[in-house]
């Protein structure tokens, strides 16, 4: 099949607009930009909307709205955006709105610098903004999974009615790679709860005020209801040489696949090391953990920050396996100074 | 027997919330019979507020989404670019247009969205138990006021109308009154105006509203309507700002 060569962010813009996604709405921020620029080239050709709102919280409100309309919309950001764009998301969340936000992720706490990062990892699992909500996340490890990916999240946002985002570090939205052209995605959904002028129905509101006490209680259940079916069906992650592993070491986005490169290494050295990659970071894959933990004597996660993934690697493993740490940030770190670290802990394990 | 006078049918039978001698619901149902004889009820989608109006999902009688404090003109503006042919009104207050939204509501003019605003200015944050706003008038005490507005502390009372009539997006803007029958009449024929301005394509419309709140400035309904002719109006003056000819 004939590839074409794209770059990441540009790859995850195409898969959206594949996925029939008609409305972009975004705030410039580096390393995201690429995706707002290939939008507004793009949408008034294919008689889409793209808005370059004045702030990245009109730009998520710009989202509730369109996501209201029940068009397939998104916005981009990275992480100060992510970090305004907050309030909008905690909204839509609860109003149940299915939409695509990406983070193509930086370095923080602050302004930060623009190297790639991992560092948003809590804000992406947590919800994020106010109140007891998630997002689905998936993260994606090269540019075919960014614009796969940007398809599947408007296929899960639509099904579960809920915000799905996308994090890739900088290093995806900025690396070229040959990809395979996608089929646009021709069924449409069926909204009933959308609004769009109650012309031969009642009028739907949307809303996501509960003043009262029972009531706002049953809306917090009906969400976690949602959550842990979202839990129980979609979690995923790749496993790579885990059957026999000894040592396995968890990284996910592009971390991964240099992470792969020096599992390979240390195989060819004698020490059983293999890898899981977590695909989607919330729900996170704990049973595939739990798997890779058969043989394992340690695991070791492998991030682009000072350590965050890690807590969910513990609490899926629960204690029957000790978890290391290695990462750094405004460093990516390399498959070198991972195959040591490798090397280091399987020496000191007896391995 | 002929019935003469009746609810709008924009409006629902929900019984509304507001204070005795609050402005709302005049002007909820001013919206509401412009709707009605627009025949636009179906084709209309309401964006309310953070605010005492947040609730005004349950009043209007047409698709209404609960906006963020502030960002309903954002969001209006990605439905309106969606769907075109729909008419769009955000209804907002003082604190959420002229402070937190501040933002929103000035590139929405800026960018003559095709929606109308309907304004309501109080002098004050109502819901949250009547603290100061950006439109509270110099010497007004609020409970965050407490010993009156000072340009020193808190600067001046911002006038929305004038400084919105200044943006090329801006194709209607107009400032009116509900404290008589003549005002509210007037009040009216703005909001209709505004909505044709938006029927035309022509820009951004808003209409803002001076209103009473006896709850929160400590007056009886009588009493807030003189308050408001007397202190209101001759800092906020009536009238159309800006009127763009199709």
């Amino acid at each position: 099949m004939d590839r074409v060569l794209m770059k990441g962010n540009e790859a995850l813009a195409e898969g959206a607009i594949l996925a029939g996604c008609r409305g972009f709405f975004g705030y410039p921020i580096t390393p995201s930009s690429e995706i707002a620029e290939y939008m507004a080239r793009k949408m008034p050709k294919i008689g889409g909307v793209f808005v370059q709102a004045e702030s990245e919280l009109a730009a998520i409100n710009m989202v509730y709205g369109g996501a209201a309309t029940g068009a397939r919309v998104m916005t981009a950001s990275s992480g100060p955006g992510l970090s305004l764009k907050q309030e909008g998301i905690s909204f839509i969340a609860e109003a149940e709105l299915p939409c695509l936000i990406v983070n193509i992720s930086r370095g923080g706490p602050g302004l930060g610098g623009i190297q790639p990062a991992q560092s948003d990892y809590f804000q992406a699992t947590r919800g994020g903004g106010h109140g007891d909500y998630h997002t689905i996340v998936l993260a994606p490890s090269g540019s075919q999974e960014m614009m796969d990916f940007a398809i599947e999240a408007f296929e899960l946002a639509d099904k579960y009615r809920i915000p799905v985002m996308i994090m890739a570090e900088g290093t995806l939205g900025n690396l070229m790679e040959p990809i395979v052209m996608r089929e646009p995605v021709l069924n449409k959904v069926d909204k009933p709860w959308a609004i769009s002028g109650c012309q031969g129905r009642k009028p739907n509101i949307i809303n996501t005020l509960h003043l009262g006490s029972e009531e706002l209680e049953n809306r917090n259940l009906h969400l976690a209801n949602k959550y842990k079916l979202i839990q129980a069906q979609e979690k995923r992650a790749e496993s790579y040489l885990v059957e026999d592993a000894e040592l396995v070491v968890v990284a996910f986005g592009i971390m991964a696949r240099i992470v792969k490169k020096a599992v390979v290494e240390a195989r060819k050295r004698g020490i059983k090391a293999g890898l899981v990659r977590p695909i989607t970071l919330w729900p996170f894959p704990d049973e595939d953990l739990r798997q890779a933990a058969e043989h394992a004597r340690l695991f070791l996660s492998v991030e682009i920050s000072m350590g965050q993934m890690i807590q969910d690697i513990q609490l899926a493993l629960a204690g029957r396996v000790p978890v290391e740490f290695y990462g750094r940030i405004g460093f990516t770190p390399n498959p070198e100074e991972i195959l040591q670290e490798i090397i280091r802990l399987a020496a000191r394990e007896g391995l | 027997m002929k019935k003469v006078f009746q609810r709008p049918e924009s409006l629902t039978e929900a019984r509304n919330h507001y204070c005795p001698g609050c402005s709302h619901g005049i002007i909820h149902r001013l919206l509401a019979e412009c709707m009605d004889e627009m025949n636009i009820r179906e084709k209309t989608i309401g964006i309310c507020p953070v605010g005492c109006s947040v609730l005004a999902y349950d009043y209007f009688n047409c698709d209404m989404l609960e906006a963020a404090h502030g960002r309903a003109p954002a969001i209006a503006t990605a439905i309106k670019r969606l769907l075109p042919d729909r008419y769009l009104f955000t209804y907002q207050g003082d604190g959420d247009l002229a402070s937190i939204g501040m933002a929103e509501i000035v590139h929405a003019s800026a960018r003559g969205e095709k929606i109308t605003v309907i304004f309501v200015n109080n002098t004050l944050y109502g819901m949250t138990g009547g603290q100061m706003a950006p439109t509270t008038l110099l010497g007004q005490v609020t409970t965050t006021s407490p010993y009156g507005r000072k340009v020193e502390n808190e600067g001046y009372p911002m006038k929305m109308a004038e400084l919105l009539s200044s943006n090329e997006g801006s194709a209607y803007i107009c400032r009116t009154a509900v404290n008589n029958p003549a005002n509210i009449n007037r009040t009216k024929r703005a909001i209709k105006k505004a909505l044709q301005v938006q029927e035309k394509g022509l820009g951004f419309s808003m209409v803002e509203i001076l209103s009473a709140c006896p709850t929160n400035w400590g007056l009886s309904p009588v009493e807030a309507l003189k308050w408001m002719e007397n202190n209101m109006i001759p800092y906020y003056p009536l009238g159309e700002f800006k009127v763009k000819e199709d």
